[in-house]
């Protein structure tokens, strides 16, 4: 079947979707993002989390289908809209916010290196303030889980710019990661939420 | 002017480069963090290629079993499918693979031996389409008695899970379900029980623990037109999986070009070969790259567990609280391939005694072959196992002797220079006592705190979590302390190596250094380090990490905290030979002209070349300019080990010692035996700490790892049948963030001499200390025993 | 396997009289995981998402009409103070991306016996409203769940709204999981205290083949609070009352060994969350009705 969707404010078609396939499927296989991961497929880690008309959601347990006709953010365009939101009170709904070319060829694979004294950085890379407060607090090890908690985190800040401790562990506890034991994306979200308290 | 570049493996310079920005003991941030948090960084699930085939593997539905005829003829004939193979389509006379034993076949040969072992392979067009074509091959069992534990592996009947063994262990096991024995005998424990004023014994369950890394195994082959194949892969040792991969493709290893793709978490678990043969194989037979990716329920069956093991302590001590003797067996339940499990036997026995001075013990482990899960490497690698149940026969004995848990262990700590049980000498800082006196000196959390919200009890902060079991009722708090000793680096006369390769160029006027190795970045942060070290050694800001692949010599596993030990080292000794390239240069170029090229001890700091004085002799990049790059790959070896003695167990084994402690604070409802960790304070040596942010964060990982498995991670396998009953993250819990506590960390910095910059490898002792810790909490909060782990809500209210 | 995408209510009725074994999709959080680990595969899959009536809701007089498909989040957003009890097991449910996906009319319509939310439909009293082309019915809750993983639609009906009992008093939801948050029941409790009928109402989940009500324990406390007088003084209950309460719902369960939990902790496990609610769900209608009765006794 065909679907139409909306992602990171680009209209996107995929053409010959198997029914039973995910979005979190069409957006890794066939639309070329495969920022959101695939570490569960059956709702328990939320590293494919993505916004789906502005709600979180993990996007391995929505049907390509049921996307249809609707916006999606996924953490490639994370920072683009949270500076559309930013700039006009609320997230990208228009305006091309990143997304491309199809898949991870091997040979862009190949092309990660390490650049500058450290990754904030970014060379001519913007990012979210959850992005950066991420990389800042060493909330990222292996960073499998990191696409999803960031989309989840950016929510959390976005309906509470200064959650407690506690609230932000139970708007996390959908996210799992095995690396951190979640001491530093505790630190990551409470820093980007000051950075955030500090800006306004 | 001992700036050599031939420094002996292991053995430090003694010059050593002044501090440069960037460099070691900076919390520099991740180079791949940018890529990590925009979603760009190409994990080995996220590689695409033109073209691309799905590979499907079709594993076994029970757990032993003849297999008397396979049919793949109707899944061979779905339109899509473009090869489905079987053992019968293996190219070459290497069919099995293995770490150490090549026991495993790449696909059944006529048997299984444990559920979810790989039968046949698919390659289609679409995932479907090869799971559909997985689904039509039709396999005929012939279901065969399973053996699951030592009492049916070891019974006079028992089926041998590998028959006309020729394997270097088993000429010494005494029996085929052996895969392999080490006792350790030292002293004399019969006399020194005369001496034990009390005596303690206990028996102990470890369960089987799961990895649970979270980038499922995957990974991309691409057939090249020589025949050879390049396989982009999420793996821990490249050079490890080329030299099982190459002979069962038939192909020379420098045709098999491999390259690490991004990592989603290791933790042991991908130490052992899972798709890449079989995607390879696939590749090659279809002539179409070939991209597998395992679902979480076949990552479950894709690798090797946690041993769960058996532990059986007598532990004796004088009444002043000294102890005396200690025996013990350990029963590691291997699985139905060797895997790394001869390795885990032993660490295991060698460090059961744990970090204490015992004279007289008789020990003995053993690996048995089961029809469980194949079973190796898992951080703490045997060292886990033990730390449990040692752990909690000093809280036994302490009980018995009426004395303070932590000062009865601080009594018997063992410190640099006490003899292991195995005859070597413990050479460098051991602060046991130390180590344990600081969690003890943490000021205790406050109790209570789910009522701190004011209104109504905050169930978030309660036992039970958000599932309102409790508002107060029936929660008890309980502290608890552990401390554990780990080995680091690749043991028992293993020819544990790293290869570094560094050049140095001038790039836009700029010197830029080029860090290239085969280390495996799992998460680590390996990569943050190695440009670390480079900035430190070279005195340059900009270092380029080149991707991890083949085209380098090995790097080794990243395990066994070794990396930053070995591949750090490596990096650190290449660098010293670059910068001596580099001071060659300057006295070829400059020496006349000042007379410090020749008499001054040269660093390179800040892109100069400088007296340690601090007078700028010459600009790197000015003194490299018309050069060629300086491009130098060396290897790196620590201090010689040997393998231990069949017998006595005795052998200067392990290359170093580490060492974490834990005090955990627990509250339990005891009423419903749910269990809600409050804090969880880690006191750890790291020697050096070379970025202080990642060693904060190893621990903390660790430390989590430990705590899963006190509580509530445990792979279940059916006793009769063999088969896991919860191969999935419904049924295989770990923690959330809900589920983890504050967690402390007070690392010390005691330099090894030994070890490159004095750095002690830090990555897995935490995961060793905190699950007894842990229950050790529980037990006091509730007064139980607690011999097994993970604990149960069942064992906490008597319903089992 | 084919995708239906009904744009309306008519057009979803229509689709699932002529599929029958069409299996409807909302939030996908219980079959997209069946399909993700190959464990189904649907001849039809029934997408409910554009159907606006179904993510609806509206507070009356003293029912409640809950469209099937309105997510936990929203439940616990809006409805916490007519639906406590549903709204706190709206709140124990998996994680908030799926409490922003999942609803009740999935849960009921799995009718696993370890879903969160039949303890609180159970004990607050509901109807399930359902409907075909032949037309619509409401079946009592009591009489909606008819085996392991069966309930009493038709073939051709689907699930539209569901009908609930506003709150008259306390109500109260628990769950037993070994995590702190996103587990499946290993067992659930649910209480609803009814002064306007002075009655009670229990639900468990996960300690039986189907979700059920703790009949003898509800008759026990509804006599034991009647001829003790509580409903008037709204004095303390006494502990042996407590006790005893927890005691008959543990023996109403019929719970199996399964690899989250043993039948005999289900049955230990219940009997303690029913005591414990009994005091919170007392202790709550004491400090609010319980004091003006008092006064007006």
């Amino acid at each position: 079947m065909r679907v139409n969707f909306t992602v990171n404010g680009r209209p996107q078609q995929a053409d010959d979707v198997w029914e039973g396939e995910s979005l979190l499927y069409v957006l890794r296989e066939r639309l070329g993002l495969p920022g959101s991961k695939n570490a569960c497929e059956q709702g328990e880690c939320g590293s494919c989390t993505v916004r789906l008309d502005g709600v979180p959601v993990c996007s391995c347990l929505v049907a390509a289908g049921q996307a249809e006709g609707r916006d999606v953010v996924t953490v490639e365009g994370l920072a683009d809209f949270a500076k559309k939101r930013e700039e006009h009170g609320h997230g990208c709904g228009t305006g091309a916010c990143g997304g491309g070319a199809e898949g991870v060829s091997t040979d862009e694979a190949k092309q990660w290196s390490a650049k500058g004294t450290d990754s904030q950085t970014g060379e001519g890379v913007e990012l979210s303030p959850i992005q950066q407060a991420f990389i800042d607090a060493g909330a990222v090890q292996c960073g499998f889980c990191t696409p999803g908690l960031l989309v989840q985190a950016d929510a959390l800040l976005e309906s509470n710019p200064s959650p407690s401790d506690q609230d932000i562990r139970e708007a996390l506890s959908g996210n799992l990661c095995r690396c951190t034991g979640y001491e530093k994306i505790l630190d990551a979200v409470r820093l980007a939420a000051a950075r955030q308290g500090e800006a306004v | 002017m001992a700036n050599t570049r031939t420094a002996p493996s292991g053995t430090p310079t003694n010059v050593s480069q002044k501090h440069n920005k960037g460099g070691i003991g900076e919390s520099t941030l991740r180079p791949d963090g940018t890529l990590k948090v925009t979603g760009e960084f190409a994990y080995s699930s996220d590689m695409w290629h033109e073209d691309m085939l799905w590979g499907q593997t079709l594993r076994s539905t029970v757990a032993h079993a003849e297999i008397a005829s396979i049919d793949i003829s109707e899944a061979l004939a779905m339109p899509g499918v473009y090869a489905v193979l079987t053992y019968d389509d293996l190219p070459a006379a290497m069919k099995n693979y293995g770490l150490e034993i090549q026991d495993t076949p790449v696909l059944a040969n006529g048997r299984v031996r444990h559920h979810g072992e790989p039968v046949a392979l698919v390659a289609a067009d679409h995932p479907e389409t090869a799971r559909r074509a997985a689904a039509k091959i039709k396999i005929d069992y012939r279901e065969l008695p399973v053996v699951t534990d030592e009492a049916s592996a070891l019974a006079p009947d028992a089926p041998l899970i590998h028959e006309g063994r020729d394997d270097h262990h088993a000429g010494h096991v005494p029996h085929p379900n052996i895969v392999h024995r080490q006792p350790i005998i030292r002293g004399n424990v019969e006399e020194a029980r005369k001496r034990a004023d009390v005596i303690v014994e206990g028996e102990y369950t470890f369960g089987m623990q799961d990895q649970a890394f979270l980038g499922p195994e995957s990974g991309l082959a691409v057939p090249s037109e020589d025949g050879g194949v390049d396989l982009y892969v999420a793996t821990q040792w490249l050079h490890s999986d080329l030299k099982q991969i190459a002979p069962v493709l038939g192909l020379p290893e420098e045709k098999v070009r491999m390259t690490l793709s991004g990592v989603g978490g290791a933790f042991g678990g991908r130490e052992d070969i899972s798709m890449q043969i079989h995607a390879c194989l696939l590749a090659l037979a279809t002539n179409k790259p070939v991209k597998i990716v395992y679902n979480r329920f076949e990552s479950f069956f894709g690798h090797v567990h946690r041993h769960p093991a058996k532990l059986y302590y007598e532990h004796g001590a004088t009444k002043d609280g000294k102890l005396t003797h200690m025996k013990c067996k350990i029963v590691l339940d291997g699985g139905a391939y060797a895997s790394a499990s001869p390795a885990v036997v032993g660490n295991a026995s060698s460090l059961s005694v744990g970090p204490y001075v015992v004279d007289d013990v008789d020990i003995e482990a053993i690996a048995l072959y089961t029809n469980n899960p194949p079973c190796g490497a898992m951080r703490g690698f045997g060292a886990v196992q033990a730390c449990f149940a040692y752990e909690a026969q000093m809280d036994k004995l302490a009980a018995k002797l009426g004395m303070d848990p932590v000062e009865f262990r601080q009594l018997n700590a063992m410190e640099q220079g006490t003899i292991m049980p195995t005859g070597q000498v413990v050479d460098s800082p051991a602060p046991v006592a130390e180590l344990l006196r600081r969690v003890k000196a943490r000021p205790l959390p406050p109790e209570r705190q789910w009522e701190s919200a004011g209104e109504g009890a905050d169930v978030r902060a309660l036992p039970g979590g958000l599932s309102n079991t409790t508002h107060g009722e029936g929660v008890v708090r309980g502290v608890g302390y552990a401390v554990g000793i780990k080995n680091v680096g690749f043991s028992e006369g293993f020819d544990d190596y790293s290869t570094a390769r560094v050049v140095l160029s001038v790039v836009n006027g700029e010197a830029v250094a080029m860090v290239h190795t085969a280390m495996a970045e799992v998460g680590q942060g390996g990569v943050t380090v190695h440009a670390q070290i480079a900035r430190t050694e070279l005195g340059v800001t900009n270092v380029t990490i080149h991707p991890a692949d083949t085209q380098v010599g090995s790097a080794g596993s990243t395990s066994a905290s070794r990396q930053t030990y070995m591949t750090g080292g490596a990096v650190k000794n290449t660098c010293e030979a670059v910068r001596e390239k580099v001071l060659e240069i300057g006295r070829r170029k400059n020496g006349s002209y000042h007379p410090a090229w020749a008499t001054a001890e040269l660093l390179l700091e800040g892109g100069k070349v400088v007296t340690d004085g601090g007078e700028v002799l010459a600009d790197i990049a000015e003194l490299l300019e018309g050069e060629d790059p300086i491009d130098i790959e060396l290897e790196f070896r620590h201090r010689p080990t040997v393998a231990f003695d069949l017998v006595t167990g005795q052998g200067d084994g392990h290359v170093q010692y580490t060492f974490a402690a834990h005090r955990a604070v627990v509250e339990v409802d005891t009423e419903l035996g749910l269990v809600k960790v409050v804090e969880l304070a880690c006191a750890q040596d790291v020697g050096k700490a070379l970025n202080p942010l990642s060693v904060v964060g190893q621990i903390q990982g660790g430390t989590t790892q430990g705590l899963g498995v006190a509580v509530m991670e445990e792979i279940i396998v059916d006793p009769k049948t063999a088969k896991v009953r919860n191969p999935s993250f419904t049924d295989y819990l770990i923690p959330t963030i809900l589920d983890t506590p504050t967690i402390p960390v007070d690392y010390l910095e005691l330099a090894d001499p030994n070890a490159p910059y004095g750095l002690r490898g830090l990555g897995e002792a935490p995961t060793l200390s905190s699950t007894p810790a842990v229950l050790a909490a529980i037990r006091q909060a509730t007064g139980l025993e607690l011999n097994k782990t993970p604990i149960r809500p069942e064992a906490l209210t008597g319903t089992l | 396997m084919d995708f239906l995408r009904p744009a309306s209510w008519e057009e979803a009725l229509a689709a699932k009289a002529e599929h029958p074994t069409a299996v409807p999709i909302a939030g996908g959080t219980d079959i997209m995981v069946e399909i993700n680990f190959d464990h189904r595969r649907p001849e039809y899959l029934l997408d409910l998402g554009r159907i606006e009536l179904l993510r609806e809701w509206e507070v009356g007089e003293e029912v409640t009409k809950l469209g099937a498909s309105v997510p936990y989040t929203q439940i616990i957003e809006n409805l916490r103070g007519t639906l406590p009890g549903l709204a706190l097991a709206s709140h124990t449910v998996a994680s908030p991306q799926i409490r922003n996906r999942g609803g009740v009319g999935g849960n009921l319509g799995c009718a696993s016996p370890a879903g969160d939310s039949h303890p609180a439909l159970l004990a607050a009293g509901a109807e399930v409203e359902v409907e075909s082309v032949r037309g619509s019915r409401l079946i009592p809750i009591d009489e909606f769940y008819t085996g392991v993983k069966r309930n009493a639609l038709a073939p051709d009906e689907l699930i539209k709204t569901v009908h609930i009992k506003n709150a008259t008093g306390p109500q109260q939801y628990s769950k037993v999981g070994t995590r702190n948050a996103m587990v499946i029941a290993v067992c659930g409790f649910g209480l609803a205290l009814h002064p306007d009928t002075r009655t009670v109402r229990t639900g468990i989940a996960s300690a039986a083949p189907t979700p059920i009500r703790a009949q003898a324990a509800e008759e026990f406390l509804n006599a034991a609070l009647e001829e003790g007088g509580f409903w008037e003084s709204g004095k303390v209950i006494t502990p042996s009352i407590a006790k005893q309460f927890g005691e008959l719902a543990s023996a109403a369960c019929n719970p199996i060994d399964d690899v989250r939990g043993t039948a005999k902790y289900r049955r230990h496990a219940v009997g303690i969350l029913a005591r414990r609610q009994l005091v919170w769900t007392w202790e709550q209608y004491r400090g609010t009705n319980g004091r003006s009765l008092e006064g007006a006794a």
